[in-house]
């Protein structure tokens, strides 16, 4: 099944939305392992990027392209959103789907879903509807729906741009476990201090194009840019 | 003799065809309630099942037209000889008659209760101008009722606001006399049956031109081969036999009767 | 007032004493406005699920025809199935004039885009709420509809329930393709036009309550059944 790294490269991208470019040109090779954080201010293409790479957002130009073919490398990958989506049913049954698409045989689907519920503390809360739950359960479960299905890549858009400290430090340790056992993460986000207790490498982008990229000790110790050491500081960068 | 022989083979013929037919027949004919007396009788006699559609005169016509139903009963003699003309049905057979009355309220501002004719009448009514509803629908009460107008020599269509034409059947359009007090031609049977009187009454009736024909034209099955024609035939005999007449004649609303029999015997 | 005093009594009086030609009615009204309700839901719950996330060219032209549907006079869908089953007509041979089976045709035709469109609306929304997760999951197109069917099912259960309304009411065009012929396709709403057009008002107030209460019994059954109060706000 495993069929070596999974590596994504985006040639000459270009996202134009009503005649403005909003993402783009981008020339981007991304190393199949890591946990990456993508920064930048508000209307950088930080989303647009990552829906790129996921293959949800269509480019105007350039091409994106992974190192497996398309439908192996869709499979392989698990976006979770910045308000996440709870399909109107119980918390079980929306662990259950994703696995439910793909065949999965019964009782296996039980025994993940309650495992995965118990990782997220839902486990007396498994026949809860969904969207009654709180904003850092609704998190959680999107995020074990995402990783239920042992992805080789994960997405995510500023997963706790909404949540409170409890529940952001619950995400974070559920990504740092989905790390440590072999899940390639992409991330965006606002917060500085999450980035720093979360990257191994980082990417800026100003105005939808790469300003600068590198493994986060390099990043952080010595950036190359002015305005990337701007950016880290908390100003304001343009 | 050849009444006995006529009932023998009906009953033979009806034993070949323990069958239903279609028959559609105007809202006045149903109105009166006859039916409800016939059909079992029909039944008992024949072992036919006549379905009955209760439509106005124009769509009985249609229906037969188009070979939807197996014969009608309606009561228009020039739209009937039309119809049997363009080879829609196979004949005429005259079967009964009731009257149409003048129905109006009761303190009759028109003076119409002591007129000479039915025509006499309908002037009287257009000179006074008090509310009137008409059929409207093309049917054979509402062509009974322009007939009158023309012999009175008047014009419906240069009429004002006081004439009003509702587009509907027997009952309906007594409702609607009902309710604006109005002035209305109506057939005998419908409006002695009729529930919703309100201040209306009964105020001229007798004249001859007032006679109303019914008529049963089985539908032609030259035209359609799938017509029922030999349901539709028992049928016939069944309508013009004595049984139907002692039936028809006896038929009561209130102590009154309705119709009058006067099927003549097959040539 | 008097009347519909007279109306009611006239319906508590039918239904206690179970008049034979009330049930016969009542059971032929059921049979064709249910029948006809399981046809439309099989088209329209599919069409207007499937109108909500295909993209094509003719998509708005399409949805505001559906609208439009909506408003077709029954009378009017009468007359052309009529004149579609009339013997004169080109399914005369079939001989499906003044029978049940012909007033359940002009009942679907009626009642089709009604639910169609609401099933629609709903689905759009839904559509809208599940797009980007369904997509990324890499749902395929089958599937997505049948996700949307099952979260949606209360939703489509109103779009049913308002056509099964419009035509347990209906009684203008079966009244043209069935003809109200007593004991073979009489039904409760034809039934009160015969009594109304005979003056006989209590009789045909009697029935319509009559008919107001089965479809409240209906909507109430349905309701329990589907246990829409008790769980939740979806």
């Amino acid at each position: 099944m495993v069929s070596g790294p999974m590596i994504a490269t985006l040639k000459e991208a270009v996202v134009r939305r009503r005649g403005r470019i909003i993402l783009g040109p981008v020339d981007l090779t991304l190393p199949g392992e890591g946990f990456t954080l993508v920064l930048g201010p508000n209307g950088a293409g930080k989303t647009t990027l990552l829906k790129v790479l996921h293959g949800v957002e269509r480019l105007s130009e350039g091409s994106a392209t992974w190192s497996l073919p398309g439908p192996e490398a869709q499979a392989a990958q698990a976006y979770v959103f910045q308000t996440p989506i709870m399909l109107r049913r119980s918390v079980a049954q929306n662990l259950a789907y994703p696995l439910e698409l793909v065949r999965t045989p019964r009782a296996e689907i039980e025994t993940r879903v309650v495992e995965w519920a118990a990782r997220i503390g839902l486990s007396d809360a498994l026949d809860r509807p969904a969207p009654r739950l709180s904003g850092g359960e609704k998190q959680k479960l999107a995020l074990a729906r995402a990783l239920i299905r042992r992805p080789r890549v994960l997405f995510l858009d500023e997963p706790c741009a909404n949540l409170d400290g409890r529940s952001t430090r619950e995400i974070e340790a559920l990504l740092h476990a989905a790390h440590t056992s072999g899940t390639r993460i992409i991330m965006t986000t606002h917060n500085l201090g999450q980035a720093r207790r979360l990257a191994t490498d980082l990417i800026l982008l100003l105005n939808g194009k790469v300003h600068d990229q590198g493994p986060a000790p390099v990043f952080y110790a010595q950036p190359n840019t002015p305005e990337t050491k701007a950016f880290l500081q908390g100003d304001i960068v343009e | 003799m050849t009444r006995m022989f006529a009932l023998i083979a009906l009953l033979w013929g009806a034993a070949a065809q323990a069958d239903e037919m279609k028959l559609a027949v105007t809202t006045s004919f149903h109105n009166s309630g006859l039916s409800e007396v016939l059909l079992p009788a029909i039944k008992a006699d024949t072992g036919l099942d006549v379905q009955l559609l209760v439509v106005g005169t124009g769509q009985a016509l249609r229906l037969g037209e188009a070979g939807d139903v197996d014969a009608i009963l309606v009561h228009s003699r020039a739209a009937e000889e039309a119809f049997v003309e363009a080879g829609f049905g196979t004949h005429r057979r005259e079967i009964m008659y009731n009257d149409f009355v003048l129905i109006g309220p009761a303190a009759d501002p028109a003076g119409i209760a002591n007129a000479e004719t039915a025509a006499a009448a309908l002037a009287l009514i257009a000179e006074a101008k008090p509310a009137f509803v008409s059929r409207g629908d093309d049917s054979g009460t509402h062509k009974m009722e322009l007939s009158l107008w023309s012999t009175a020599g008047l014009e419906p269509a240069g009429f004002d606001g006081w004439y009003s034409e509702v587009g509907a059947g027997m009952g309906a359009a007594l409702n609607t006399a009902a309710g604006l007090n109005a002035y209305i031609m109506s057939d005998r049977a419908s409006w002695l049956n009729f529930g919703n009187k309100a201040d209306l009454a009964l105020l001229f009736s007798g004249d001859p031109a007032l006679f109303n024909q019914y008529a049963y034209l089985p539908v032609n099955p030259e035209r359609h081969a799938h017509v029922k024609a030999g349901a539709a035939a028992t049928l016939e005999g069944w309508l013009t036999s004595g049984r139907a007449a002692e039936l028809i004649t006896t038929y009561k609303i209130a102590g009154e009767p309705l119709f009058t029999f006067n099927a003549k015997p097959a040539e | 007032m008097t009347d519909i005093w007279a109306g009611l009594t006239s319906a508590f009086w039918l239904i206690v004493t179970l008049d034979p030609d009330l049930v016969e009615i009542t059971l032929r009204s059921l049979q064709v406005s249910l029948t006809a309700l399981i046809i439309a839901c099989c088209i329209a719950l599919p069409f207007g699920t499937w109108l909500a996330v295909r993209r094509f060219r003719y998509r708005r032209a399409t949805i505001a025809v559906l609208n439009a549907l909506m408003g077709l006079p029954p009378v009017v869908v009468g007359l052309i199935v009529y004149l579609m089953l009339s013997r004169s007509g080109p399914f005369g041979v079939l001989g499906l004039l003044f029978t049940p089976t012909a007033m359940i045709i002009a009942q679907v035709i009626i009642i089709t885009p009604l639910i169609a469109s609401i099933t629609h609306q709903a689905m759009r929304e839904l559509w809208a709420e599940y797009h980007d997760l369904l997509i990324s999951l890499n749902t395929p197109k089958h599937q997505r509809i049948k996700t949307l069917l099952w979260d949606g099912r209360r939703t489509l259960l109103t779009a049913a329930l308002a056509g099964f309304g419009r035509a347990i009411g209906e009684v203008g065009a079966i009244m043209v393709v069935g003809g109200n012929i007593d004991h073979a396709t009489r039904v409760l709403t034809t039934a009160i036009a015969l009594e109304t057009g005979k003056g006989d008002f209590a009789l045909a107030l009697g029935l319509g309550f009559v008919l107001i209460a089965l479809a409240l019994v209906v909507n109430f059954a349905i309701h329990a059944l589907s246990r829409t109060e008790r769980e939740g706000t979806w």
